[in-house]
């Protein structure tokens, strides 16, 4: 294994490739999402998106947000070579929805909002509040962390550049 | 950040290695040794330490009160007096003004302002209450996993080093290339390290 610190610089695209791809299932073949992760969760895109090109001198950083903002200026920076380095979902499993920024550089969750869960009124109850809760976040992040298991493999093999990236870019494009 | 909080942001680690057995008394008494220590009443102007998850300000680790279901859970609790500049600054032109009156001189040396200045700053640590940060840890020992409730740099940073230095476990930060690195077999590992960007669009 690298050096960690080194890592985490050296490998920032794999989480910006990760999202960029996340992104072009999400909108092009959500049922592979299901089959991923064998339940019958619904992905969509959120209401903020961040980009960033850096395939020239400068880094250009691209920022999409509102809840009905429309993202045909996503579509643009990816034509320009961007690539997706934040992105914000909303996760829906029956009636429960969680809803969460996924950071490409680090894989971190930010602002997780959980379906509605239990109120805490005495001190009895923290446990059971705690629990629930933990229940809910290993849900989202077993999802993720399959979801991501899933683009490295692919990532890896010949398919990726055989398959998915002409899919993505025929997607782009169109 | 509390793990109850409506809206969370979480830092994945995993632990490598164990702590010593029986677990509980290992844990136990190294959340108690590690405990936050109070600096209200001192010169100091920062403290960090672990706290109880229940109740941050009066840190109990005894009958395995961080345990919940499979999981421990306890707090990584930050202090911090921040003294606003410009309150310093009065205070140490004041003490100038007196201690040349005092002395009769016109003046006074780098040495001794330098002398003056830290002592405002104790003088001034004593008096003003810290304010306390709690960020939550869920450890889920038997998978070696560790959620630490906030996505700061420097707060994380801290946390790393602290943690290590209570448990003498070190954490590995989860981020694109270790999490890759948890379902890849051999061959595939060597092409990750070789991996480049693609250009999708060039």
């Amino acid at each position: 294994m690298l050096d960690i610190s080194v890592a985490y610089n050296r490998y920032k695209f794999v989480g910006y490739e990760f999202l960029t791809w996340f992104w072009f299932v999400i909108e092009h073949d959500p049922a592979q999402l299901n089959q991923i992760i064998h339940e019958n969760v619904n992905f969509t895109i959120g209401n903020r998106i961040m980009l960033q090109n850096a395939l020239h001198d400068a880094v250009e950083t691209i920022t999409i947000k509102g809840d009905d903002a429309g993202l045909e200026e996503g579509i643009l920076a990816l034509k320009k070579g961007a690539l997706v380095t934040e992105i914000h979902l909303r996760v829906t499993e029956e009636e429960n929805e969680w809803q969460f920024t996924l950071k490409g550089e680090s894989l971190n969750i930010s602002n997780l909002k959980l379906p509605e869960s239990g109120q805490i009124e005495t001190r009895d109850d923290v446990e059971g509040a705690v629990l629930e809760k933990f229940f809910l976040y290993e849900k989202i992040t077993v999802w993720l962390d399959a979801v991501y298991c899933f683009f490295v493999k692919i990532r890896l093999s010949s398919e990726w550049n055989d398959v998915v990236v002409p899919q993505i870019k025929k997607w782009i494009l169109q | 950040m509390s793990i109850l909080s409506s809206s969370v942001s979480i830092t994945r680690y995993q632990v490598l290695g164990q702590l010593a057995d029986p677990l509980m008394d290992t844990l136990t008494r190294l959340l108690t040794q590690n405990a936050i220590v109070e600096i209200d009443d001192e010169d100091v102007d920062q403290s960090a330490g672990w706290t109880s998850f229940e109740d941050p300000f009066t840190p109990d680790f005894t009958g395995s009160a961080f345990v919940m279901g499979s999981q421990f859970i306890f707090s990584f609790r930050m202090d911090k007096k921040a003294i606003p500049s410009k309150v310093i600054n009065k205070r140490f032109r004041q003490q100038i003004t007196k201690l040349l009156k005092e002395s009769g001189k016109e003046f006074l040396s780098r040495n001794e302002k330098k002398q003056i200045k830290e002592d405002v700053i104790r003088e001034l640590s004593l008096r003003i209450p810290a304010t306390p940060n709690v960020y939550d840890v869920l450890w889920n020992y038997e998978k070696s996993s560790i959620w630490f409730f906030t996505t700061q740099k420097s707060v994380s940073e801290a946390f790393e080093v602290f943690f290590t230095k209570s448990f003498k476990l070190n954490l590995v930060r989860r981020f694109p290339y270790t999490a890759a690195m948890e379902s890849l077999t051999n061959s595939e590992e060597d092409m990750l390290n070789k991996l480049t960007p693609s250009q999708i669009m060039e």
